[in-house]
C-alpha cells in the first residue's frame, strides 16, 4: 500500500511541476500576477509530494518490503538500519529520486528567498526549475518507477553491493546531488536573464550564493568520494580518472571558473554573456554527469543501446536542455554588452585567465572521458584513455593556474598591481621556493623539479592567502565574509597541493607475501603481521589480520585489514586497515591466502595525504563563508524594503 | 585601441589558446591511448609487439596456479576461441576468479606469454567487463555467466 502512495505521490508531482512551469512562465509572460502566484503555490506542493514519495521509499527499505523490485535488487534482511536508509539512494531509480527531491528543495529555498525579485523574473527563475523538474519525474515515470513491484515477492532481497556499505559513501550521494542540482539555480537564473534580455550587477549579485553552495556540496562530495575510494577499493589510490569521477569533477571545474566569472560580473558588469555560458555549462555537465553514471553507457555503449527506452529519454532530455539553453543564449546573449576596459595587470585579467586555463582543463578531460565512448560507438576499436593522459593534461593548465592566483589575489580592480603589494609578493615567492628545496631536501632526501615547482606552488598559493588578512589586520580594516571566503578557500587549494604533490612524489607501495611473524620495511616503517583471525560482523565474516608497524624498534601503530565475505554471498571485500597521521599514513590490506602459511598483503606508506581532504574541507569551508556575506543579504533586505515602499505607495 | 584591433587581438588568443589545448591533447594521447585485445586478435598479430595493451576474456576453470608462498600467479586467459597465459606478481582484486571475466595491461613476450603489470576485474556479479563480453566467440559453454 505504502509504495502505491509513493507512486501515486511521484505521479501528483509531475502535475504539479508541470502547473509549475505553465503558471509561472505564462504569468511571467502576460504579467498576470495570479498566475504567478499559482506557479509558486505549485513549488510547494511539488516539494511535499516528492518528498512523500521518498519518504514512501525509504519506508519500503526500512520495513524490509521486498515486494518492490528496487528495494529487492539493493538491501538485504540482515542489512542494518543505517544503510538500510542509504541503500535508498544505492542504485538508478532511487537516485534519480533523490535528484528530483533535491531539486525540489533548491526549487522551494528559492521560491522562499526571492520575493525581493522583480516578480516576472523570479517567475521564470521557478518557471525554468519547474521544466528542468517535469523532465526527471517524467523520466523516472515512464522508464526507471522505483516503486515497481516484484510478482512474486522476492523472500530476501540481493543485498545493497558491500563496497557501498559504508559511512562516506552513504552520505556521499546526498551530498554530491545537492551540489549537481544546485547548479540548477544558476542555470534557471541564466535563462530567465537570457528570456528578459537584460542582465544588471543585481542578477550577479543574487545568483552568486546560491552558486557557491551548490559548489560546496559538490566540492564536500568529490572530497568524500575520493576519501572513500583510498580506504574502502583497497588500493589505496585517491583519485583514479575513472569516468564516474570525472563526471563529478567536471561539473565541478565549471562551477568554480562560474563562481570567479560572476565575481567580475557583479563588480565590474563584466563578462556578461561568457557568465551566463559558464551557468549553462555547469549544469549541464552536472546533467551529463549524472546520466553518464547512472544510464549504463560507461559500462557498454551498447549496453545502453539494449534498453532503448531509457537511452532515447535521456539523449532527448539533454538534448532538450543543453540545446534549447544554447539556441536562447544565441538568440539573446547578443543584447548584452559589457563596455569598460582594464588593465593588463588588474583583477579582471586575472580571472580572465582563471577562466581560460579552469575550462582548458575541463575540455580536455571532458574529450578524454567521452573519446572511448565515441570510438566504440562508431565501431574504431576499444580505446581506454590511460590515467597519465589525464594527469598530463590537468597539469599544465594547473601550474600557471597556481601561480597567478596567488597575484590575482592582490590585483585590484581595474587599475592593475601596486607597488607595495608587488614587493610583498616578491617575498613571498622567494620564501616559497627556498622552502620548497629545503622540505624536499632536509625531509624526503630529494630534490626533483616536479616536487620542487608542487611545494612552492602549494606554499605560494598558502602564503599569498595569509599575506591578505595579515595586511588588513594590521591596516585595522574589517575582513568581509566574501574576503575571508576567498582567503580560506584558496588556502585550502595550497593545501591540498601540499598534499596530492607529497603522496605522488613519495608515496610507496609494495605487494608482500608474509607468513604470521615475518615482517617487511616500506619507507623506513617495518610491517610485521603478527597473527590472522576469523571475526565475525553484523552480517558479514572476516579473516582479520594484527599487523605492527614500528620504526628503529620502537611501536608506531597496529593495522587490523580485514578480508570480508558478506553472507549475502559474493565476492570477498577488503577493507584496509590505515593508521592516520599528519605527516603520513600507514596503509595495510589483505590479500588472499598463498598457500605455506602465507598471505598476500599490500603495504603503502602515504606522506602528506590527509592533506588533500582537509584542503577540500577548507575549500568548501571558504565557499560557505563568502556565501554568508553580509553584503548578499544586506542588498536583499534593501531591495525587500525598496519593494515594500513601492508597493506602500502604489496603494496609497 | 581600436575596438576592431581589440576583437583581433581577442581572436587571436582563443585560436592560439585552443591550438596549445589541441596539442597538448594530441601529445597526451600519444602514449596513453591503451587499446584491447582478445585471445584469438592477439595470435593473430595484431596487437602490438612492444608496446602494452590491454588483454582480456574469462579466465579458463582450473588454470590458476601460485608458485606457494610467493606473489607469482599464472591463469589462463580465454575468448572460447583461443587462449593465452598470463603472467603477474601482485595481488589480484577481490572480483577476480577463475570462469569469470578479466582484464589484464602488459606486454607480450616473445614466447607468445602474456606478462601483466595490472590485472583488473571491475564489474560487479551480475556482469562482465564489456569489453571482454563483446569479445567472446559464441555459443559459452553452459554455466558460464551471460
Amino acid at each position: 500500500m505504502i509504495p502505491e502512495i509513493g507512486h501515486f505521490a511521484l505521479v501528483l508531482s509531475l502535475l504539479l511541476a508541470v502547473s509549475q512551469a505553465v503558471f509561472s512562465l505564462a504569468g511571467a509572460a502576460r504579467g498576470h500576477a495570479g498566475w504567478m502566484a499559482a506557479g509558486r503555490s505549485a513549488v510547494v506542493g511539488q516539494f511535499v509530494f516528492v518528498a512523500l514519495a521518498f519518504g514512501a521509499l525509504i519506508w519500503a527499505f526500512v520495513e524490509r518490503d521486498f515486494s518492490v523490485a528496487y528495494v529487492a535488487t539493493n538491501s538485504n534482511s540482515q542489512l542494518p538500519l543505517f544503510y538500510r536508509v542509504a541503500a535508498t539512494w544505492g542504485g538508478h531509480e532511487g537516485s534519480l529520486l533523490l535528484w528530483a527531491f533535491s531539486l525540489a528543495g533548491w526549487s522551494i529555498a528559492v521560491t522562499g528567498a526571492s520575493s525581493s525579485l522583480d516578480a516576472p523574473f523570479r517567475s521564470r527563475v521557478i518557471g525554468i526549475l519547474g521544466l528542468i523538474s517535469i523532465g526527471f519525474l517524467l523520466f523516472m515515470l515512464t522508464t526507471s518507477n522505483p516503486f515497481d513491484r516484484l510478482v512474486p515477492a522476492a523472500l530476501d532481497g540481493n543485498d545493497l553491493n558491500p563496497l557501498l556499505q559504508d559511512f562516506a559513501l552513504a552520505v556521499h550521494p546526498p551530498i554530491l546531488y545537492l551540489g549537481y542540482v544546485g547548479f540548477a539555480v544558476a542555470f534557471a537564473f541564466a535563462c530567465a536573464t537570457l528570456l528578459e534580455g537584460r542582465l544588471d550587477a543585481a542578477w550577479a549579485r543574487w545568483t552568486r550564493p546560491w552558486t557557491l553552495a551548490a559548489w560546496l556540496f559538490l566540492t564536500v562530495g568529490i572530497a568524500l568520494g575520493s576519501w572513500w575510494a583510498y580506504y574502502e577499493l583497497g588500493w589505496g589510490g585517491w583519485w583514479f580518472w575513472d569516468p564516474v569521477e570525472n563526471a563529478s569533477f567536471m561539473p565541478w571545474l565549471a562551477g568554480t571558473a562560474l563562481i570567479h566569472s560572476l565575481a567580475v560580473t557583479e563588480k565590474r558588469g563584466l563578462f556578461k554573456s561568457w557568465t551566463l555560458l559558464l551557468a549553462v555549462t555547469a549544469f549541464s555537465l552536472s546533467l551529463l554527469g549524472t546520466f553518464l553514471v547512472r544510464s549504463g553507457v560507461l559500462i557498454s555503449v551498447h549496453a545502453f543501446a539494449t534498453d532503448p527506452a531509457r537511452g532515447i529519454f535521456i539523449l532527448g532530455f539533454l538534448t532538450a536542455v543543453i540545446g534549447g539553453a544554447l539556441v536562447l543564449y544565441a538568440w539573446r546573449a547578443p543584447r548584452l554588452k559589457s563596455a569598460a576596459g582594464f588593465e593588463a595587470t588588474s583583477r579582471e585579467s586575472f580571472l580572465l585567465f582563471n577562466n581560460a586555463l579552469l575550462v582548458a582543463a575541463l575540455g580536455l578531460i571532458l574529450l578524454g572521458t567521452l573519446y572511448p565512448l565515441f570510438m566504440d560507438a562508431l565501431e574504431l576499436g576499444k580505446v581506454s584513455v590511460g590515467p597519465p593522459y589525464f594527469e598530463i593534461v590537468f597539469l599544465v593548465p594547473m601550474l600557471p593556474l597556481l601561480a597567478l592566483m596567488g597575484v590575482g589575489m592582490h590585483a585590484a580592480w581595474k587599475r592593475g598591481l601596486l607597488a607595495a603589494a608587488r614587493n610583498r609578493l616578491l617575498t613571498i615567492a622567494g620564501v616559497a621556493i627556498a622552502a620548497a628545496v629545503i622540505a624536499g631536501a632536509a625531509v624526503y632526501g630529494d630534490v626533483r623539479p616536479l616536487t620542487t615547482i608542487g611545494f612552492a606552488l602549494a606554499l605560494w598559493v598558502m602564503g599569498t592567502s595569509l599575506a591578505i588578512p595579515l595586511a588588513r589586520l594590521r591596516a585595522r580594516q574589517a575582513i568581509p565574509g566574501a574576503v575571508l571566503g576567498m582567503v580560506i578557500a584558496h588556502f585550502g587549494i595550497g593545501l591540498s597541493t601540499l598534499g596530492i604533490t607529497g603522496v605522488q612524489s613519495f608515496k610507496i607501495e609494495q605487494d608482500v607475501a608474509l607468513a604470521v611473524g615475518d615482517a617487511a620495511n616500506v619507507g623506513g616503517y617495518d610491517f610485521r603481521l603478527t597473527s590472522l583471525k576469523d571475526v565475525q560482523g553484523p552480517n558479514f565474516i572476516a579473516v582479520e589480520g594484527e599487523v605492527v608497524v614500528s620504526r628503529n624498534g620502537e611501536p608506531v601503530a597496529t593495522l587490523h585489514p580485514q578480508k570480508r565475505l558478506y553472507n549475502s554471498g559474493g565476492n570477498p571485500m577488503t577493507e584496509a586497515g590505515i593508521e592516520v597521521g599528519a605527516a603520513r599514513d600507514l596503509f595495510a590490506a589483505l590479500g588472499d591466502d598463498l598457500g605455506q602459511g602465507r598471505w598476500s598483503l599490500r603495504l603503502q606508506y602515504k606522506p602528506l595525504i590527509r592533506y588533500i581532504w582537509l584542503g577540500a574541507l577548507l575549500i568548501a569551508l571558504g565557499g560557505g563563508i563568502a556565501a554568508l556575506d553580509r553584503r548578499y543579504r544586506r542588498s536583499a533586505l534593501a531591495s525587500a524594503a525598496a519593494t515594500a515602499a513601492v508597493a506602500a505607495a502604489g496603494s496609497r | 585601441m581600436t575596438p576592431r584591433r581589440k576583437r583581433l587581438l581577442a581572436v587571436i588568443a582563443i585560436v592560439s589558446g585552443v591550438a596549445a589545448a589541441t596539442v597538448l591533447a594530441m601529445l597526451a594521447f600519444q602514449d596513453n591511448l591503451l587499446y584491447f585485445y582478445n585471445p584469438t586478435q592477439v595470435l593473430a598479430g595484431e596487437a602490438p609487439s612492444g608496446r602494452t595493451f590491454r588483454i582480456g576474456g574469462l579466465v579458463t576453470q582450473g588454470s590458476l596456479q601460485r608458485t606457494a608462498g610467493t606473489l607469482k600467479v599464472r591463469f589462463v586467459v580465454t575468448d572460447f576461441k583461443e587462449s593465452i597465459p598470463v603472467n603477474y606478481e601482485g595481488l589480484l582484486p577481490d572480483l577476480f576468479r577463475e570462469g569469470q571475466g578479466v582484464i589484464a595491461h602488459g606486454r607480450l613476450t616473445d614466447a607468445g606469454e602474456f606478462v601483466a603489470d595490472e590485472v583488473l576485474a571491475k564489474h560487479d556479479e551480475n556482469y562482465m567487463p564489456p569489453e571482454v563480453a563483446d569479445s567472446l566467440h559464441p555459443q559459452p559453454p553452459a554455466g558460464t555467466p551471460e
